[in-house]
């Protein structure tokens, strides 16, 4: 513990200015704006440096915790983002959009009589520094080993991977399928989580090393695994959980229900809040119900808001104790003036001449614990009652989409469609072909799909070095 | 980077023939499979038909109709000019294999894409008869194209500037009363689509049609393509295009096709207004 600080600083954590929630309502600019030198050097203050730093056993891809925070607090931000660096190759990103409280800052031993170190902000913080001030860790890019490897997919989990093996010397080309890299970063997170611009500096640094990027690229129908296998010498397998479910309730198919999916992609990727400058519309409905609890309906709500929804409120079937998205999205959805009907789950949507006016929901109980230790929701009988819309938007989670399986050979997945891999390794059923990332997992977290990638690589590295 | 390499009107003023370089595509492109296109940075994302594949040459072929503010603004691309994005193979291809007598029916542009079906179908084996429809005669396209491939080719037309008076459902009916058919195959608008369907329907002929719902991504992943065919939700995109006609539910279909009739009016006139300045400056 530092001499010169009080008791009080030790206690509470230093806030992160935000953008006012009454103006943030309507703009699509980021909500939290980071720290300042100061605030960084103060808030890098508070950590113990513990010997036994448990911090790192929380962080996925174990980020040199305690090492960079020293350097922020000794104001050598360019020695923390090195430092950063030297494990993870998105650290704006994930200072921004990791669930640190059940991670990282979860196993902060500071956090056990008082808040916890804000090792997310201070890792944003020296990302957003190297950036603005263009340095940071250049990569060395070692001796060319000679081996090709295709990358399909690029997310968090095939950008890490890419990013591993060319510092080891590899030629990777990465496959994506859509006109942009990046994966949910670039269409699914919303601009005011995740600046857009942050991805793609990032995935620039890929282009710096020499890393391919070939987009519009639909492994499975533009090129086969199979294909590849020919040119290639490994592959990796990253292509997310990007099918939308739908509930199977009446109504559906109706005009102005979207998948989340396809409701932030027009809005993120397609940039449809600037319509009509940019091409894409989209529906800005005047009552809007998304209807889930987890990160992505948070998202889906606070975008129909700031599109221009009067109101927009967010269905869920459980209480807010087992909502699925994290506390401070939560939080913030509720400063912005997101309603939340808890309790309550839709049994129909209502249309009139095709479009959505309505949807009829049931009050729920919350019952016994079921498997997962969270109480299910039982139906109230009779106590159902309708909610004017006129747009709905449905996250209630996704699955494998079935292009690439399909069209391998040999991939073997599970019943669910997801493709079965070694633990340690990444390895699929088939020789030479790893997979990470959401397509293993089931929709994750961004760290976990980079905490994957990094595996595969290494894991890839050994078995071309050892052919 | 697409760069278009041979550019026609095709049918005066707003349907355009496009050949474009693309040879990964060409390499696995089949017929009733489709490509998304986006022009330019700002651009959206449209499916378009392939209604050629080259794999020798490298290149595909579209037919786009001028209908509003991308497919005009694409009318104004010329040999030379590059487009940004081009995505594809996208969709399942149409099965073909021997069946004996098909009937294509094609209405507007959806002659194009019915132009490499029927090349593949005769190649195939199959006594092809194709029934096109327009308005009036003026308004036909791809007629040599037709005739130099199928066996028999019966042009209707609403005025009866051509061939039979009538839309093409009263030449489809005609010919499954005198002479059947293993199979009908129907690309055009929805709603004649729709009528192919009720027409071989009582006959219990197989029909298959390519549904052409709104599309962002083409490959699964928003859901906003999604039909409803048998009573169950599925992705044109990667299910179809191709469906079994008598099991699409076709009110959903042409009511989601109008979600954003709105703010595509909104978004051609501003662009129209746009064009002319710049036309005038
Ligand atoms: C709206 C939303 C909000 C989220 N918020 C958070 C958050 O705050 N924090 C957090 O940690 N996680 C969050 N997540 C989850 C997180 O984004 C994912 O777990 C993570 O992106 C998974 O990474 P991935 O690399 O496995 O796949 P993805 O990010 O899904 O990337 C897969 C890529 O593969 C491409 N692809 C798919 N099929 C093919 C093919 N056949 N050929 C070529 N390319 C293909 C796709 O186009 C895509 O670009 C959120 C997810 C969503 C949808
Ligand atoms: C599988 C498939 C194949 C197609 N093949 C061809 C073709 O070969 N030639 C051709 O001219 N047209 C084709 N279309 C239709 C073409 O995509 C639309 O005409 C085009 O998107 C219209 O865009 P716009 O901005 O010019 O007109 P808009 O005024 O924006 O739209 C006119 C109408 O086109 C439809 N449409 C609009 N946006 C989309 C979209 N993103 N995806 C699908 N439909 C949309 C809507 O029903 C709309 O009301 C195809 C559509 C599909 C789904
Ligand atoms: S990457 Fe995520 S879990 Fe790891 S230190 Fe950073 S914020 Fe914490
Ligand atoms: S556990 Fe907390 S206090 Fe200890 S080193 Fe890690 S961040 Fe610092
Ligand atoms: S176009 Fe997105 S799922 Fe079909």
């Amino acid at each position: 513990m530092t001499e010169n600080n009080s008791k009080e600083t030790i206690l509470t954590r230093t806030p992160i200015p935000e953008q006012d929630p009454a103006k943030r309502r309507s703009n699509f600019d980021e909500v939290a704006l980071g720290y300042t030198p100061e605030m960084a050097m103060k808030e890098a203050a508070r950590c113990l440096q513990c010997k036994r730093p448990l911090c790192i056993d929380g962080c996925p891809i174990h980020i040199p915790i305690p090492q960079f925070i020293k350097a922020i607090k000794e104001g050598n931000f360019e020695k923390a983002i090195g430092l950063i660096k030297t494990a993870s190759f998105l650290p704006a990103v994930c200072g921004r959009v990791c669930p640190q409280e059940d991670q990282c800052e979860k196993n902060c031993t500071l956090g056990k009589k008082a808040e916890p170190v804000a090792i997310g902000y201070l890792e944003r913080f020296a990302a957003d520094y190297a950036m603005q001030n263009r340095n940071g860790a250049d990569v060395k890019i070692p001796k060319p080993t000679g081996k090709k490897i295709a990358i399909v997919g690029s997310g968090p989990a095939g950008l890490t991977c890419a990013y591993e093996l060319a510092r080891l010397g590899h030629k990777i080309t990465i496959f994506e399928a859509l006109h942009d890299a990046g994966g949910v970063l670039v269409y699914g997170i919303p601009e005011f989580r995740l600046p857009k611009r942050i991805v793609a500096h990032e995935i620039n640094l890929l282009n710096e090393i020499g890393v391919e990027i070939v987009t519009n690229a639909v492994v499975g129908k533009l090129i086969t695994i199979d294909e590849i296998m020919e040119e290639f010498n490994a592959c990796f397998i990253g292509t997310g959980a990007g099918l939308p479910k739908f509930m199977g309730i009446e109504g559906e198919n109706l005009n102005g229900v979207y998948s989340a999916n396809e409701f932030l992609t027009r809005a993120n990727l397609m940039k449809a809040y600037a319509f009509p400058e940019y091409d894409t519309p989209i529906k800005i409905g005047k009552r809007v119900a998304v209807i889930g609890g987890g990160n992505v309906a948070m998202d889906a709500v606070r975008t129909a808001l700031r599109l221009g929804a009067r109101e927009a409120m967010i269905i869920y079937r459980r209480s807010a104790n087992e909502m699925p998205a994290r506390k401070e999205e939560i939080h913030h959805a509720f400063e912005e003036g997101v309603q939340f009907e808890l309790l309550t789950s839709p049994v129909r949507i209502i249309g009139e001449d095709g479009w959505v006016k309505s949807v009829e929901c049931v009050r729920m109980e919350l019952g016994e614990p079921d498997k997962s230790g969270r109480r299910s929701p039982i139906a109230v009988k009779g106590s159902e009652f309708k909610i004017p819309v006129d747009v709905v938007i449905i996250a209630i989670g996704t699955g494998a989409n079935p292009i690439l399986p399909q069209s391998t050979r040999k991939l073997a997945l599970n019943k669910c469609g997801y493709i079965i891999v070694d633990e340690e390794t990444g390895q699929t059923s088939r020789e030479g072909i790893f997979a990470g990332g959401d397509i293993v997992t089931g929709s994750a977290t961004v760290i976990l799909a980079m905490g994957a990638g990094k595996k595969a690589a290494k894991a890839i590295h050994e078995y071309l070095m050892h052919i | 980077m697409a760069k278009i390499l041979e550019k026609r009107l095709i049918r005066y003023p707003d349907v355009f023939y496009y050949r474009i370089n693309a040879p990964l595509i060409s390499r696995k492109a089949k017929p009733g499979q489709f490509v998304i296109i986006r022009l330019h940075e700002r651009g959206e994302r449209i499916p378009l038909s392939l209604a050629d594949i080259n794999s020798e040459e490298g290149t595909i072929s579209l037919i786009v109709m001028a209908v509003g503010k991308t497919t005009t603004e694409m009318s104004t691309f010329n040999v030379g000019d590059e487009i940004l994005d081009i995505c594809g193979p996208l969709g399942q291809p149409t099965h073909i294999q021997k069946y004996g007598r098909v009937i294509l029916v094609g209405g507007g542009f959806g002659v194009a894409p019915l132009y490499p079906i029927a090349m593949s179908l005769k190649e195939m084996g199959n006594e092809i008869v194709v029934i096109m429809g327009a308005r009036s005669k003026d308004l036909l396209i791809y007629e040599n194209e037709m005739r130099a491939v199928c066996d028999k080719v019966l042009i209707t037309t609403d005025d009866g500037s051509k061939g039979i008076k009538g839309v093409v459902t009263t030449a489809l009916k005609q010919e499954l009363e005198q002479s059947s058919a293993n199979i009908v195959m129907a690309v055009g608008p929805a709603v004649m689509m729709k009528y192919v369907s009720e027409t071989t329907r009582p006959f219990g002929i197989k029909t298959v049609v390519s549904l052409n719902s709104i599309m962002i991504d083409g490959t699964g992943m928003c859901g906003g393509c999604r039909v409803s065919v048998g009573g169950k939700t599925r992705f044109a995109c990667t299910d179809g295009p191709d469906f079994d006609g008598h099991q699409v539910d076709w009110d959903i279909l042409i009511n989601r096709q109008k979600t954003y009739i709105n703010e595509e009016r909104g978004s051609f006139e501003a662009w129209k207004k746009r064009h002319v300045f710049a036309i005038c400056e």
